[in-house]
């Protein structure tokens, strides 16, 4: 049977058979899983048929356990289902899993494995997750790299049909899921092969049908339940033996032969390791290695964890063994050892016991963690663990791959050992994500992979910024299949290509000794040297590196590449590493091109082939003279950095974290804010400079600067005696502050370039009209200038928040309080940030803030630094994620607790009256804090009560200081996407609403699923492609603030920055004064729009003018004034949509691959945009009954 | 009355045709011309921008974003296929040929001499009956000779031309300095016909926003007389059809393009402003116009108040000039008279 070879990823391997092998298909978004739906339903979308000759049904649902639920539903129908997920979205399946084994209903769900979020959210890969399911019933299938996850999702698929118990195919999440790597495709004859239609059948017949109808699901007494559940066990007690037979037949159909428990290494070994994942391939190839050299040593790969056969483990053992170490990639605390360890322990007791063991004396067995959240496990640290099963008392419940220096379980290793053989090309490639590095490199895999005969492997390290974002690409190709499941360590070729890495990273650290760097350098062959830090010299001088240059963005420009770099680095990295002939490569080069960018016009195409066609000529070995200079690396942080930033946070920066021992964490998650400051990433080619005479300081371009980069303060003009020389001001342009100074300050290093501030600037040059009073420029030039004029600006005192004087209810007010949200890892000119920095700068010093899991919480809450901020008084708002299904509770639980403490502080000042001081308490007690001023003075008397309680010898004294700063009012507030209040978080979401507490949820409104790439949510608008809803949108987006509305008790807004700023500040003071929940639906541009960034406030504004987002306040305050409490702040739909829409490439793209579609589409959309707008008039204009 | 007329090398009906515009968008639009009498259509005009831009545009918003964080690899699904570049227009020249019984003009806009050249075969190999080719540059750069201009020019003919075999016409606007040698050396270079002018729209300033804008000014009678000129002035010194556009709108203006020498008059604003079944008013208006005067044919008013024609050929030079300038100060109004 003739099979093709491909170079695919793990998803991809999985979704393969699980997409051929299914008729419905639920699926949620989730990190690492989330291409295997959007795989289904693309290939779906296509027409794609499965075995059975029918397109699968594929069904977005709201959450995963809306996922799980599904698929329950679909089963019990008779349908063949799957679903796709990892981590929490596992945990939220749990109670379907029950069911659906407990129903033994055949089915295989297929997992990326991935961290559970503990003291911390973690998107990478471990065990955590499986872990915790391990108990609800399913087989558990473990594939170690892509092509085993495509054999067991088979494997596991037939085995399910015949025993009737649901599978977990499970892969490790990112090392398996996202590696590339050359695997033989299942044909569809294999995958017919495998299925017994016979038992498609049975499952089939199984199904709920009135015209058979049988009745599940029911309850059950203390008589009968406990019988029920154990009836099902000879089924579980059948199920490995199907599933080795399944095996062999897999084996006699594909050569590929697989067993519950597979021993590879020394028959007569003495030390066994016991693993499963990718680690085991590690671990076979460090065992090989070891056996070469005589040790004694073996691995038993875990295969079929659940149901597990105790017998067919241990059997599986070496008589000889003495000692075993398992493995396991999870940790469970508090046990007596995490869960594989002491199912082999049990195992290896039971068959003692027995005699059936092939050993009679009991082995030393150990256990270990290792490999959490996608902790890289290396030969090295293989070789570190059988030196320590040598060893008479080896350590036991020992960690691995860290430093654990307060409870000393870490072993020792030597991270200089390899494995890596000589004949495998290893490259390791350092890029920005925007320069196309990662896409060259996945294209350059697929080249060597699929036209040739060579193995190849790809794996790719992204960054946690989505702005300037680094990537590492690790690339090997060799003779034999590649089963290296960890990043090199020693590479013979290393692409550097951004030169502003070399001062910041250690780019050379993995170079062995000759390898050859390519470097892009804007330096020609005979300069560059003189530019290179001294100790990137003195490596290249070392190891005796061979260093090429090519200036591949002046090749970029002159074919109209951009700052896309990518085909010109691959064309020199294939010309110089000699992995295939240079003519043969640059063909292959072509085609690919051809291939990837074909679809998208022959224009793309040319350029792509200019790009080629034009590198060679550029690319030169450098002149590596005996000398070296005197250039160092950068600090990571400045000397003036606080204590934990400068021994954490900047090891974390330079891309030494993993060194950091474990007395450097902290034991419970818990982090100092306001980090970014430290961090300056210098990444924007171009930043504003401020034009103090064109500027009529409106406020607009601070209000708007995603990142908080541009600032403003009025101030006393004796304070510029110090200014530096280049530090600008001018009179300010306030009533109130006639006699002030004024200034506008970028930090400029921290800029990322958007442009939005100039966009938005409406104040234009009178001489020039192409200028503005913000004006973009070269930022290198500027920066050691502005980081002078930014730390003077920054001692400059803000605006006290009691000043008299002015009010903060406008922009132009507004923008002189201090930001308390700066320098996120937010993309250039975000939508929403924005919107969350407004929220920090009028309410910052007071609030608590709860968010839900998504772009928000990475970009506010992702290490190594953290955007939220502090005042001068050191307050500002204290921030924490709980889940992403659950923030509108978790916020309302803060409301609970600080209205519950502030009764309690009450209470205890009433009984502390006589000690306080009567008029002390009365004041406190009665203080109105509507107002900054009012709040302001109340926190001055709780100062004075706390300066109070500390002289009165009473516990309930002591007990008041703890609580007395509830006294001053505190703002609560609900930050998330729409995936989270529209679709999985809209069941607490409408029940806090409900509740009448004083809570505010700000919705930052992106219209998808921003943060796991582009998925459609609730909230996309009809005729809008995204991931899927890879045909359009059908359906309208939804209106959460009518259904919010209807409860007539809560505060609902919707705002448009771009559409009207005063209005958006308008519902922002409105909701937090509003004496119970607020909701504000913000309308945020986004990097998933498709749309050029620094024009994201025009399509907010003809968002709201085509009537396709309205903006509007419901102060229900207004009803006993008999008001309407509806008031419209737009004028319904003035333009046509499709100016709005065709603006954006997610509508665009509709009309470009299905023009009659989004014909339709559109048409449909606007009549529906203009009954909306007449429903939202007639609503405005309702009479009230008060 | 026999309307007929040559053009190209295609009989048409009448000499009334809708020239190169929106109103040809979509084969609805096509059709809806054809019911009303037009005897050919030349289609909207491709753009060579678009064709690129399209392209550029698409690939950058699906690159853009991407491979750069873990949790979004991507923004948008990869669909099967886009139709980008020029197939959309194709399919429409496709499907006018298919569905109506005229002659149908593929009309295609560049200036460089790049690779968009072959959309003019894509164009013939589409089933159009002839192609316009439409010229619209702007020489901002003051080292720019007039030669370098003329020559870029021509040099595009040229391309075009090596590109087809399908009548060719090239469409263009007035600024020459010696347009009747640039317009000879394009029929020189291939062209089958000229269709004079271009309308070139000016950008107006936007006092408000100051800001440059477009601003599209649909032309009128008034706009007939600068082709009207040139017509007359080449006619029957060129080897090659003249097509007049630009101020016709009513029937006195198709009579005067035709006496000056047009084989036919392209009407785009008049029929935006009054839909397509103005051709029918027109036509009347025209047959009437000659059945009052006698005429027997179209063909037989074509070039009849050409330069050559005429008995005062001077008219058309500069003698004319200082006439008018004559008339405006015998009026005490300033009126043009």
């Amino acid at each position: 049977m003739s099979r093709t070879y491909v170079t695919i990823d793990g998803t991809e391997a999985a979704a393969h058979v699980a997409f051929r092998t299914s008729e419905v298909i639920a699926i949620y978004p989730i990190t690492p899983s989330t291409a295997m739906g959007e795989l289904s339903d693309a290939w779906a979308a296509a027409g794609k048929k499965n075995i059975f000759g029918s397109v699968p049904i594929v069904q977005e649902m709201q959450s995963e356990g809306g996922a799980a639920g599904a698929c329950h539903g679909a089963l019990q129908a008779g349908a063949l289902t799957t679903s796709f997920t990892a981590s929490q979205g596992l945990l939220l399946m749990i109670p379907n899993m029950y069911k659906i084994a407990g129903e033994l209903t055949s089915t295989v769900f297929h997992i990326t494995a991935r961290a559970l979020a503990t003291h911390a959210l973690s998107i990478f890969g471990d065990h955590s997750d499986v872990m915790a399911v391990r108990q609800c019933g399913w087989g558990m299938l473990f594939g170690n790299n892509v092509q085993e996850v495509m054999d067991m999702a088979l494997i596991a698929t037939a085995s399910t049909l015949e025993s009737r118990v649901p599978f977990l195919n499970i892969m490790d999440g990112f090392r398996t899921s996202h590696e590339v790597l050359k695997v033989e495709m299942l044909s569809d004859d294999d995958i017919r092969s495998m299925i017994d239609m016979e038992r498609v059948g049975d499952h089939r017949k199984r199904a709920l049908s009135p015209d058979h109808p049988v009745i599940r699901g029911t309850a059950q007494n203390p008589d009968v339940f406990f019988q029920a559940r154990e009836a099902a066990s000879p089924y579980y007690a059948a199920t490995p033996g199907i599933v080795q037979t399944a095996m062999d037949r897999f084996a006699a159909l594909t050569g590929r032969s697989y067993h519950l428990f597979d021993y590879v290494g020394a028959p007569d070994a003495e030390r066994v390791i016991i693993c499963m994942g990718s680690a085991a391939t590690t671990t076979e190839e460090t065992v090989h290695y070891l056996i070469e050299s005589g040790e004694k040593v073996g691995l038993l790969k875990v295969r079929l964890f659940r149901p597990l056969d105790i017998h067919a483990l241990v059997s599986a053992l070496p008589a000889t063994v003495k000692t075993i170490a398992v493995l396991d990639r999870t940790k469970e605390p508090g046990s007596g050892g995490e869960p594989l360890y002491q199912d082999v322990v049990t195992a290896v007791a039971e068959t003692l016991s027995a005699g059936t063991a092939p050993f009679k004396t009991f082995p030393k067995i150990i256990g270990g963690r290792y490999g959490l959240s996608s902790k890289e496990y290396t030969p090295a640290m293989v070789k570190g663990l059988v030196d320590e099963m040598a060893k008479p008392e080896p350590k036991n419940h020992f960690t691995l791959g860290i430093n654990d220096d307060v409870s000393h379980s870490s072993l020792d290793y030597d991270p200089s050992f390899s494995t890596e053989p000589d004949d495998v090309v290893r490259a390791v490639f350092w890029g920005l994500g925007s320069d196309g590095t990662v896409g060259a490199n996945k294209n350059s895999v697929k080249i060597i992979g699929e036209e040739t005969t060579n193995a190849a492997q790809g794996y790719f390290v992204y960054d946690s910024k989505k702005s300037g974002s680094i990537t590492t690409s690790h690339l090997r190709f060799g003779p034999r299949p590649i089963h290296s499941s960890y990043l090199i360590t020693s590479a013979n070729f290393i692409g550097i290509h951004q030169f502003g890495f070399l001062e910041r990273y250690p780019v050379l650290e993995t170079a062995a000794p000759g390898a050859v760097v390519l470097l892009n350098s804007h330096f020609n062959k005979d300069e560059v040297w003189d530019h290179l830090p001294k100790s990137f010299q003195q490596t290249v001088q070392a190891r005796n590196l061979k260093l090429y240059v090519i200036d591949a963005y002046d090749v970029a420009k002159a074919t109209g590449m951009g700052v896309r770099i990518n085909t010109i680095m691959q064309t020199a990295f294939f010309a110089i590493s000699g992995v295939l002939p240079r003519d043969e490569a640059i063909a292959q080069i072509k085609y690919a091109i051809k291939k990837t960018y074909g679809k998208r016009g022959d224009a793309v195409v040319q350029k792509n082939n200019a790009a080629v066609d034009t590198a060679l000529a550029h690319l030169h070995e450098a002149t590596v003279p005996g000398r070296s200079g005197e250039i160092q690396l950068a600090a990571a942080v400045p000397d003036n950095a606080p204590e934990f930033v400068k021994k954490v946070t900047a090891e974390i920066i330079a891309n030494r974290g993993n060194e950091l021992p474990v007395s450097a964490m902290p034991v419970d998650g818990t982090f100092p804010t306001a980090t970014t400051q430290w961090e300056k990433r210098n990444i924007a080619l171009e930043a504003p400079v401020w034009d103090p005479n064109t500027c009529i300081q409106c406020g607009k371009c601070i209000m708007v600067c995603p990142h908080a980069c541009i600032r403003s303060k009025v101030y006393d003009g004796a304070l510029l005696e110090s200014a530096p020389g280049a530090f600008k001001s001018t009179t300010a342009k306030w009533r109130e502050f006639a006699d002030k100074k004024f200034t506008i300050q970028v930090s400029t290093e921290d800029c990322t370039g958007c442009t939005l501030c100039v966009e938005t600037c409406p104040a234009k040059n009178k001489s020039a009209v192409g200028l503005k009073a913000i004006n973009m420029a070269p930022q290198r030039p500027l920066r050691e200038q502005e980081r002078t004029n930014w730390e003077f600006f920054l001692g400059i005192p803000d605006l006290p928040r009691d000043t008299e004087a002015v009010r903060f209810n406008s922009v132009k007010n507004v923008q002189l309080l201090r930001p308390l949200f700066e320098f996120s890892g937010a993309c250039a000119g975000c939508g929403e940030t924005p919107y969350v920095k407004l929220l920090s700068q009028l309410y910052g010093d007071r609030a608590l803030i709860g968010n839900a899991t998504g772009c928000s919480s990475i970009y506010g809450g992702n290490l190594p630094t953290t955007p939220w901020a502090v005042d001068a008084q050191g307050r500002g708002p204290a921030w924490a994620n709980s889940l992403f299904e659950d923030n509108a509770e978790f916020g309302l639980g803060f409301r609970l607790t600080l209205d519950s403490h502030n009764n309690y502080a009450k209470v205890v000042l009433g009984q502390l009256a006589a000690q306080i001081g009567d008029g002390l308490v009365d004041a406190i007690m009665t203080a109105d804090q509507s107002t900054e001023a009012g709040i302001c003075a109340q926190r001055a008397r709780v100062a004075d009560l706390k300066a109070t309680l500390a002289g009165i010898d009473d516990p309930r004294a002591r007990d008041l200081i703890v609580v007395a700063d509830t006294l001053v009012k505190k703002s609560v507030w609900m930050l998330g996407g729409d995936g989270w209040a529209y679709d999985i978080g809209y069941g607490g979401l409408d029940h806090v609403l409900s509740t009448g507490h004083d809570v505010n949820i700000l919705v930052l409104d992106t219209e998808v699923y921003s943060n796991t790439g582009g998925q459609a949510s609730k909230s996309t608008a009809m005729g809008a492609v995204a991931k899927f809803a890879a045909g359009g949108k059908p359906s309208n987006k939804k209106d959460l603030g009518r259904m919010a509305m209807a409860y007539g008790t809560a505060y609902v807004a919707q705002v448009s920055l771009g559409a009207s700023d005063a209005q958006t500040i308008k519902a922002f003071t409105e909701a937090e004064s509003y004496p119970g929940p607020s909701i504000i639906i913000a309308y945020s541009h986004c990097i998933a729009h498709g749309i050029d960034m620094a024009k994201g406030l025009q399509q907010q504004k003809a968002a709201v003018d085509s009537g396709a987002f309205l903006t509007y306040r419901y102060d229900p305050r207004l009803v006993p004034q008999g008001k309407n409490p509806l008031q419209l702040d737009c004028k319904g739909p003035i333009i046509p949509l499709q100016d709005f829409i065709y603006n954006e490439n997610r509508f665009r793209m509709l009309q470009a691959s299905n023009p009659a579609a989004a014909a339709e589409l559109l048409d449909q959309a606007q009549k529906g945009v203009k009954a909306h707008w007449k429903l939202y008039q007639q609503m405005a204009a309702a009479e009230v009954g008060v | 009355m026999d309307l007929r007329t040559n053009y190209l090398g295609l009989d048409l009906a009448h000499p009334i045709m809708p020239s190169a515009s929106p109103l040809s968008k979509g084969l609805d639009r096509i059709k809806r011309l054809e019911d009303a009498g037009a005897p050919a259509i030349t289609v909207y005009s491709l753009f060579e921008e678009q064709i690129d831009q399209e392209s550029h545009q698409l690939d950058h918003f699906l690159e853009f974003g991407t491979d750069s964080f873990a949790e979004a690899l991507s923004y948008f699904p990869d669909l099967g296929s886009y139709n980008v570049g020029p197939d959309e227009y194709l399919n429409l020249i496709r499907d006018a040929k298919k569905n109506t019984s005229i002659p149908i003009i593929g009309s295609l806009n560049g200036v460089s001499d790049g690779g968009w050249t072959r959309y003019a075969k894509l164009i013939q190999d589409a089933g159009a009956d002839a192609l316009e080719l439409n010229v619209y540059y702007i020489p901002t750069d003051p080292k720019l000779t007039s030669a370098d201009v003329e020559s870029l020019y021509i040099d595009v003919v040229k391309a075009v031309r090596a590109e087809v075999s399908i009548p060719l016409a090239v469409k263009l606007g007035p600024y020459f300095s010696s347009p009747a040698n640039v317009l000879n050396r394009i029929v020189e270079a291939g062209a089958d016909g000229i269709v004079l002018f271009n309308r070139f729209y000016q950008p107006d300033f936007d006092l408000e926003a100051l800001e440059v804008v477009p601003r599209v000014v649909l032309s009128t009678s008034d706009d007939l007389r600068l082709p009207l000129r040139w017509t007359a002035i080449l006619s029957g010194r060129i080897q090659a059809d003249i097509a007049l556009t630009s101020g016709v709108h009513c029937h006195e203006d198709v009579i005067k393009a035709l006496m000056a020498g047009a084989s036919v008059v392209q009407v785009a604003a008049e029929l935006m402003h009054n839909g397509p079944s103005r051709i029918k008013e027109l036509l009347a208006a025209l047959t009437a116009w000659l059945e009052e005067r006698e005429y027997t044919s179209v063909k037989q008013m074509i070039g009849s108040m050409s330069q050559k024609s005429v008995r005062e050929p001077a008219a058309f030079e500069r003698a004319n000039y200082m006439k008018a300038l004559a008339s405006w100060s015998d009026d005490p109004t300033g009126k043009l008279i």
